[in-house]
């Protein structure tokens, strides 16, 4: 075989993988679902990030052992608000008994972000997710999306789109149950 | 009051008031225009020039704030990395997959021309290597002479 005819067939593997490799990573994860519907728990993703309107960063291992509703949201996302007064209700709630939620931000500018909070008088702490590194990580398609997470910090349920009261009550009940 | 003392006092307060004069007179450095052809709006995944939805219209007041306050368009570009992650650039990062971008074209360019270099001197050869035989005088065939001939015979020219 002559080297004109290997070369273009290398040239053309090297395209393909490429290609491959872009439909590859840009697509949705969904290894922590897959896990969920296996009945395990699998460790929630981490990162440190900037805190919304301070000038400190925090991440979800801060909240180790407190049960934790983690919110990803967005100020300009409808949903968002419609599960605002839900979320700042079962912050209320969860926290007389070792939880918190914890909010993570999406493509948002901050000063946006921060009238949202005084708006729906969210007193829940906000990470801001610039680079979308922790959202990519929990293999998010949207926003809002919402993971209970226990307090070993293993996700214990998913909830993809806006969450509703009932069924949020009844997956965070047992986690709360459980040991300190 | 003195001369020098009102000469000390004028001085002073030119100095304080011409670097803001300045700035003044510079501002604004930039304009909405200029720059939402270079970012994206990240939520609609498009160019903000052509974005139309909400988030592109706050991006937008964003942007005009930071215009009024007298940024410079890579200050305003960098405040927006900041608030939405280096996606907001319309151009690719220079790294991770999106290198790819710059380096695929490049590196075919590189082949191609590679490429050319290695298959011209051989197309080079061997039209000189088909003309030669012509060229060089000699014999034409006989069966190609006889041949040829007989296809005259069939013309009556």
């Amino acid at each position: 075989m002559r080297a004109g005819p290997i070369t273009a067939l290398i040239a053309a593997a090297a395209l393909v993988g490429l290609l491959t490799y872009g439909v590859s990573t840009s697509g949705s994860d969904t290894t922590l679902d897959e896990a969920l519907a296996r009945d395990e728990r699998p460790a929630a993703p981490d990162r440190r990030l900037p805190v919304l309107g301070r000038d400190e960063t925090g991440s979800l291992a801060e909240h180790r052992g407190t049960v934790v509703v983690l919110n990803f949201w967005a100020s300009w996302c409808v949903p968002c608000r419609d599960e605002a007064p839900l979320l700042q209700r079962i912050h209320e709630r969860i926290a007389e008994r070792g939880g918190t939620v914890l909010g993570v931000t999406y493509n948002d500018a901050s000063r946006d972000a921060l009238a949202f909070v005084k708006e729906f008088g969210n007193s829940y702490p906000s990470l801001r997710d610039v680079e979308g590194e922790l959202y990519r990580a929990y293999g998010n398609v949207g926003v809002p999306e919402t993971f209970v997470i226990d307090r070993r910090g293993r996700i214990a349920a998913i909830f993809r789109g806006p969450v509703q009261r009932a069924p949020l009550e009844r997956a965070l009940a047992p986690v709360l149950a459980e040991p300190r | 009051m003195s001369r020098a003392t009102a000469l000390a006092w004028l001085t002073a307060a030119l100095l304080t008031l011409a670097p803001a004069a300045a700035l003044a007179a510079e501002c604004p450095r930039t304009s909405l225009a200029d720059i939402e052809d270079e970012v994206m709006c990240p939520v609609c995944g498009t160019a903000l020039g052509i974005a139309g939805a909400p988030q592109a219209k706050r991006e937008r007041e964003l942007i005009k704030s930071l215009v009024a306050k007298c940024m410079t368009k890579e200050e305003i570009k960098d405040r927006l990395v900041a608030e939405f992650g280096p996606r907001v650039l319309a151009l690719p990062a220079r790294k991770g997959f999106d290198l790819a971008v710059y380096v695929v074209p490049i590196a075919a360019l590189l082949l191609g021309l590679v490429g050319l270099g290695l298959a011209l001197p051989r197309w080079r050869r061997r039209r000189a290597a088909g003309i030669a035989p012509v060229s060089d005088g000699e014999a034409f065939p006989e069966a190609d002479a006889r041949r040829l001939a007989d296809d005259l015979a069939r013309y009556d020219l």
